[in-house]
């Protein structure tokens, strides 16, 4: 035995909705796009070699067949950090001067990740705002796929023409953190196998 | 020069070394290669297991739309300002071929689980009460666009020819060639309306002359334009774009 401990960071529930969850944003990120390619809302499309689906009607059936995946996922890791108490312990407290402060730490490379079972002030923001875009992604999502049915829903966004907007810069928005999260992984990788193993050393 | 020399007798002492980092890279690279195929999506899409989950998923929600259809819900309404100028043509063909329907020898044919299916001429349909509708057409493609159309009030259609509304499905054939089909529930609907005029015009052919079914409550694919024969069936009947793998309820 060497001087350091294994310690348990991330539980099973946490790692195995993570890892459902990146899969099911996959999918819905790349077909939505061949959607989003159907009838572009600004002046570009997504390259094809980026989308899922191989024309409309499929990136449809994968955008429609992903989002319960993506739905009953969010479910289950939500229900489980508020009724846990995983939040409140994991992302609180957060102000937005801590934020600045690990953020610009971070773009000089010097933010500390000496204990990886807690998350700093910029992952906190980070993480919170992957799950508030969510958030924001399926009620937008259900009035452009409902208008009628979720016609109140549509109200808050401007009904189905807003909920298209709503819906692509909620995506985004995720979709940059989501890559900013990933090159993070790719500069601080003892923190991945933590995601699949639950466990980090901890220096005792 | 000195790292050199290293690699170069490594490589002589243990051939089994590199070709097991040989072996790594290759399969560090067909990993990536396998990612790229499955963002470029043809392939997997196209393998035959995934397509039966898919369609099998698709089925779902058709199932899952139908419980979340509100039969009194109605589609928002809009003022004749709102009206979408020019209102899009859009087919599965370009303007310049759309079907030329002679309005004079004109006779919508009826066929299934009705009592009376008796053909019915132009003049006939217009002479039944009529409705109007100011609402937002959504195309599948995303784009949408609002118009007025007038017609009559498919469920009253259904209630004078004597159709079985408790059949499942009412299914369509067009002038070009079209066919859909919808639930009864989206039938009965009262927005549903069998529509001879557009913007208070006769409907000119690019909008579907002689007839159109509006359904405010259902994608724009869903709304047949040139109807020739409608059949009130408990079969599935499909439709052009339904067999190609558009989902079929396709609600809104």
């Amino acid at each position: 035995m060497d001087d350091t401990r294994w310690v348990s960071i991330h539980p099973l529930i946490v790692r195995i909705t993570h890892w459902i969850n990146a899969l099911a944003i996959l999918m819905m990120v790349t077909s939505g796009w061949r959607i989003y390619n159907a009838s572009p809302l600004f002046p570009f499309r997504i390259p094809n070699e980026l989308t899922l689906g191989g024309w409309l009607a499929g990136a449809l059936q994968w955008h429609f067949a992903a989002m319960w995946l993506l739905v009953l996922n969010g479910l289950v890791y939500v229900t489980y950090g508020i009724v846990s108490g995983h939040f409140r312990r994991k992302f609180f407290p957060l102000t937005p001067s801590a934020v600045l402060r690990d953020v610009k730490e971070a773009l000089r490379g010097k933010l500390a990740h000496d204990d990886l079972s807690m998350y700093n002030a910029a992952q906190r923001a980070a993480y919170l705002t992957i799950i508030l875009c969510l958030v924001v992604l399926v009620p937008s999502g259900l009035v452009i796929w409902k208008p009628v049915q979720f016609y109140e829903i549509g109200l808050l966004m401007g009904d189905y023409e807003g909920a298209r907007y709503v819906h692509f810069g909620a995506m985004t928005l995720m979709v940059f953190i989501a890559l900013v999260h990933i090159v993070m992984v790719i500069l601080v990788p003892r923190t991945f196998p933590t995601m699949i193993t639950g466990r980090a050393r901890r220096a005792t | 020069m000195k790292k050199r020399t290293m690699e170069t007798s490594l490589a002589a002492q243990s051939p089994k070394l590199v070709r097991s980092v040989e072996r790594r890279l290759f399969l560090r690279q067909g990993l990536s290669l396998g990612a790229l195929a499955m963002l470029s999506g043809c392939n997997l899409t196209d393998d035959e297991g995934v397509q039966k989950v898919l369609e099998g998923m698709s089925r779902w929600n058709d199932g899952a739309q139908a419980v979340i259809f509100r039969p009194t819900r109605l589609a928002p309404e809009f003022p004749a300002s709102a009206i979408t100028k020019p209102f899009p043509f859009n087919a599965f063909y370009t303007v310049d071929e759309v079907p030329y329907v002679d309005g004079k020898d004109y006779k919508l044919e009826l066929a299934g689980m009705i009592r009376d299916t008796k053909p019915w001429t132009l003049p006939e349909l217009y002479a039944l009460p009529q409705a109007s509708q100011i609402t937002r057409h959504i195309c599948v493609e995303g784009w949408s666009a609002i118009g007025k159309w007038s017609g009559v009030r498919f469920s009253d259609f259904l209630a004078r020819i004597g159709a079985d509304t408790t059949a499942k499905y009412i299914g369509f054939d067009c002038a070009d060639d079209y066919s859909t089909s919808i639930d009864m529930a989206t039938a009965l609907h009262p927005q549903t309306l069998l529509t001879f005029r557009f913007a208070d015009q006769i409907l000119p052919p690019q909008y579907g002359f002689p007839m159109k079914l509006r359904i405010p409550t259902k994608l724009g694919f869903k709304n047949p334009k040139h109807i020739m024969a409608m059949t009130v069936t408990n079969e599935y009947p499909g439709g052009y774009w339904e067999d190609q793998g558009y989902n079929w309820f396709s609600g809104s």
